[in-house]
């Protein structure tokens, strides 16, 4: 038979006896071994203390350690439970967000002798927040208020008032001793006047509906399998809706349309794809499609904008800061982007909304995010898959926030300029598929991080537009990078740092550019033809050596390596951030670094903040 | 709503995705490949998650030589017939030294034979991501793991530096020399494993089923004879019926008595034992919290 999978998460102050009902739902489910029960037996003082069997947290909480969340699985016939247990110390908005955000459903313990407080309209607010329909209070402790009915009653009925408020939320209550064992797996002779069912028949029946899915077809492109020749399948997992073989399908962001020839899988005849599952689609005719591009529904694709809402959980130890630099992962895209206004910070205790010019760790706001290429996404409530990301310090490479995006924002012009800086020109020459564009990428990443003006010059993209006319005869190829070099030129002259790759493969034409541009930068991306030849990324070398590329460099045209390049950077000894590095290096030691905008922009952030302060009270 | 997966199907949806978030997103991935039944199914999972092609990352073996000769027979096997890239990598100065657990106690001979190893073979291919199996359900310390495991430039887990990851949007940004472990069966138990080996019919060293091996019987423990095994006085090899729940070194993996078989037969074993695989583990039982010290130096 088939078992279902449910994912629910706990929370709880501390000590309202969490530990003790995971361990009484692990233990009297048998999903406890005896060699665990017998280490838990050596240090429990009398009996067996079941909240041991879960704690490997509290005796780090006191080394000082932060664990978001910790796993615990266990099944019954029926399902598959995965729990995301969250401590109830100072952090857990920040916890509790990670464990509810792939959660179906939410355990919020209350202990029967204290009743509802503050931190269990906090737990089940976040709970809410993160899209979990499905709460369960679970009033524990009953066993030390005489399992009495009234006290059951008046809490529930002082959780109504809250419960109205999380809209579109299912609630149930349960009564139960963990200590004891009551209503966990087993029902309790001891609350007769109950007539629910317990803890565990509760979890393995409730329906879970995708509630934070829509039926539109979403598909992330996260990975691009190529298989020699033409082949091309668009990997990735549905994050919503379902799809199948004809189906036509939007590709985002260029909105071309197409159909979907085949679903491609190993030993499987899959006709028809569906979220969650991760699937790789052929489709018809040729396409640009790379990572970050997504296949929608051409019917009701989803919102394109590169200025959006959004809701951050604020989780870096450092403030967040207007004006920023962060770098935005949101489904297989990655993006810079700044927080350009702050709306409000989220009180939770009152479920009120207050202006607020920064946000803390653990604290919850609503911000106007712009961000440098758009996203293709949804509103948060109605898919989780593509409406939620993640903000991350480009600087520190730290996980700062999790936002979940609510919709588009009105265009506002950009308030600051970027410091001034001396401009230069990096060049970035080598191979097809030596690593050009995606060293460059980084780079440019980083550099734009640090407050630089940055531009990339690629030269598939420029034969696109710029190029358009010429081919690969050697002098059409020296047009184009005399081109390119006179661009990058008048650029690097307004104080941007221009990133060029292309393959560039004649000596001459380079060190012509070298002569006539004022800071010039050769690096020089090296990698043996066989090792480009096996990466292959845009299938050329197969092409070529099948003879359908005429002139194509490195099996039929030469490429000369440069003799003096400032930069070498050997991508198949090398990783990525090694090659990244080098470049970074190299500017910072000769080029003067702009101000950084974290000195200047401090003042300038407070008075933008400022000013949104403003604005609100008005 | 259309369709409705299976757990174990939900399972691979995740796994594989994880694994095509690492091909794409690192420069140098590598999967760590141990040869058991983790392996095994991750072995499955990258067939699927880059299917036509090969997966674009080579397999990595950290072969301490005392590894079973099932074992390495199982590996240049299955690797041969799926065509996968494997790098086999061999402690040459310890084993020079003379390295094994019976001089040197199992903590150091792991110390040495295995994580140093794992950290040599890792810096010698540059590799900045490298792809396990470890699971959260083998052992409490891992309970708190997360998917992607942050190391610092000496391959080191820092438990108070590591990254939140809600949803599945997972940070894999590293700078030079830093590192990143990847664990895409996180949320697999054993039973999930062996279900999954049943539904997709994936081959498994023959070390887990049961068969009469010789043993020697000490206490609970069920320790594979040997001739360079040192004996205990007046100490003899017996038949046992048994099979190996997990599978490691030779001296540091013990067996169990069972009669299963067949991948059904362990299936409903599993639903039935009353013990963690972890116990026939011989390493583990050392020190308390000694799975917490191996990280910290750099093992999976
Ligand atoms: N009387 C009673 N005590 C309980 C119950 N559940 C837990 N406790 C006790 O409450 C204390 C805190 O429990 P623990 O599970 O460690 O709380 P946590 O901090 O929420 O994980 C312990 O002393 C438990 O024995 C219960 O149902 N009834």
């Amino acid at each position: 038979m088939e078992t279902e999978l449910l994912r629910f998460t706990t929370a709880g102050s501390v000590d309202d006896g969490k530990s003790t009902l995971i361990g009484r739902l692990l233990h009297d489910s048998n999903a406890v071994y005896e060699d665990q029960l017998d280490s838990v037996r050596k240090v429990s003082r009398d009996g067996i203390d079941l909240a041991l069997l879960t704690d490997g947290l509290r005796a780090e909480r006191e080394q000082g350690i932060t664990i978001d969340v910790a796993y615990r699985y266990f099944s019954t016939p029926r399902r598959k439970f995965i729990i995301a247990d969250t401590p109830g110390h100072e952090e857990y908005t920040r916890n509790m967000a990670t464990g509810a955000s792939t959660a179906d459903l939410a355990l919020v313990l209350l202990d029967a002798r204290k009743g509802v407080l503050t931190q269990t309209r906090r737990h089940a607010c976040i709970a809410w927040l993160l899209g979990i329909r499905h709460i369960v209070f679970v009033i524990n402790k009953m066993d030390a208020v005489g399992y009495s009915q009234e006290v059951f009653d008046n809490i529930c009925g002082d959780l109504g008032s809250l419960s109205r408020r999380l809209e579109g939320c299912t609630f149930h209550y349960i009564p139960v001793s963990a200590l004891a064992g009551d209503n966990v797996v087993r029902s309790s002779s001891n609350m007769p006047w109950f007539r629910g069912c317990n803890l565990l028949e509760y979890l393995e029946t409730v329906q879970i509906e995708d509630t934070a899915s829509i039926p539109d077809f979403r598909l992330p492109v996260q990975y691009v399998i190529r298989n020699g020749g033409d082949f091309r399948a668009y990997a990735g997992q549905i994050a919503a809706g379902s799809v199948r073989e004809g189906d036509e399908v939007m590709i985002l962001p260029s909105r071309q349309i197409t159909r979907v020839r085949t679903i491609c899988a190993l030993d499987e005849n899959l006709k028809l794809a569906h979220a969650p599952m991760s699937v790789a689609l052929c489709l018809d005719g040729q396409f640009d499609v790379s990572r970050g591009c997504m296949l929608a529904s051409p019917l009701r694709p989803p919102e394109v904008a590169d200025h959006v809402r959004a809701t951050l959980i604020w989780m870096g130890e450092e403030p967040l800061r207007l004006r920023h630099p962060y770098l935005v992962k949101h489904t297989s895209q990655r993006v810079c982007a700044q927080v350009s206004q702050i709306d409000s910070v989220l009180d939770v205790d009152m479920l009120a909304e207050h202006p607020a010019a920064s946000l803390r760790m653990n604290e919850i706001g609503t911000v106007q995010l712009e961000t440098h290429l758009p996203l293709f996404f949804d509103a948060y409530k109605k898919s989780r898959g593509t409406g939620s990301f993640v903000l991350i310090d480009p600087i520190t490479n730290r996980t700062v926030a999790a936002g979940m995006l609510s919709g588009v924002a009105q265009t506002i012009p950009s308030a600051i300029d970027k410091p001034l800086q001396s401009g230069v020109t990096v060049w970035f020459t080598g191979l097809s598929s030596a690593g050009k564009s995606t060293i460059s990428q980084s780079v440019y990443e980083r550099l734009w991080a640090m407050g630089y003006k940055v531009e990339h010059l690629d030269g598939d993209v420029v034969r696109r537009h710029l190029s358009k006319d010429l081919g690969f005869t050697q002098e059409d190829r020296n047009e184009n990078v005399r081109r390119i070099g006179f661009v990058a030129d008048l650029l690097a002259k307004n104080g941007v740092v221009v990133l060029v790759s292309m393959i560039s493969p004649y000596r001459a034409i380079r060190d012509e550019l070298r002569s006539k541009i004022e800071s010039f930068i050769e690096v020089y991306v090296n990698a043996p033809l066989a090792v480009c030849e096996q990466r292959d990324v845009k299938g050329l070398y197969s092409k070529a050596r099948a003879g359908l590329l005429p002139r194509f460099t490195g099996v039929s045209d030469p490429y000369e390596p440069p003799l003096h390049s400032e930069i070498e950077c050997r991508t198949d000894r090398e990783t990525l951030a090694e090659s990244v590095a080098k470049v970074i290096e190299y500017l910072e030691a000769h080029f003067q670094a702009p101000s950084h905008p974290g000195i200047l922009g401090r003042e300038q952030a407070a008075d933008v903040a400022a000013v949104a302060a403003g604005e609100m009270e008005r | 709503m259309i369709g409705h997966l299976s757990h174990l199907k939900r399972l691979e949806a995740e796994s594989i995705h994880i694994m095509r978030e690492v091909a794409a997103e690192f420069s140098r991935p590598v999967m760590l490949y141990s040869i058991g039944k983790d392996s095994s199914v991750m072995l499955r999972l990258a067939q699927k998650a880059f299917y036509p092609a090969k997966p674009p990352f080579p397999l990595l073996h950290i072969d301490t030589t005392y590894k079973f000769r099932e074992m390495t027979d199982f590996r240049d096997r299955i690797c041969a017939e799926l065509g996968f890239k494997l790098i086999v990598h061999k402690p040459r100065e310890a084993k020079e030294q003379g390295v094994n657990p019976f001089r040197f106690g199992t903590q150091k001979c792991c110390a040495l034979l295995k994580t140093k190893s794992l950290l040599d073979a890792l810096a010698e291919g540059a590799f900045e991501a490298a792809i396990g199996g470890a699971r959260r359900d083998e052992e409490k310390s891992r309970a708190k793991e997360r998917v992607y495991s942050f190391r610092d430039v000496h391959g080191q887990w820092d438990p108070k530096n590591q990254r939140p990851e809600p949803w599945n949007l997972f940070n894999g940004r590293v700078d030079k020399g830093e590192s990143i472990r990847v664990f895409p069966l996180s949320n697999w138990t054993e039973l999930d494993i062996w279900e999954y080996i049943a539904l997709e019919k994936i081959p498994v060293v023959p070390l887990y089923f049961a068969q009469e091996r010789e043993m020697l019987v000490r206490g609970e423990h069920l320790i594979p004879f040997f001739a360079d095994v040192p004996l205990l006085p007046g100490e003899r090899p017996q038949p046992v019926l048994s099979r190996y729940r997990s599978l490691g070194c030779r001296f540091c993996t013990g067996a169990v008595r069972s009669t299963a078989t067949t991948v059904p037969e362990i299936v409903q074993e599993l639903k039935d034992v009353r013990w963690s695989e972890r116990q026939n583990r011989i390493i583990d039982l050392d020190q308390e919290g000694s799975m917490e010290l191996k990280k910290r130096e750099g093992y999976f």
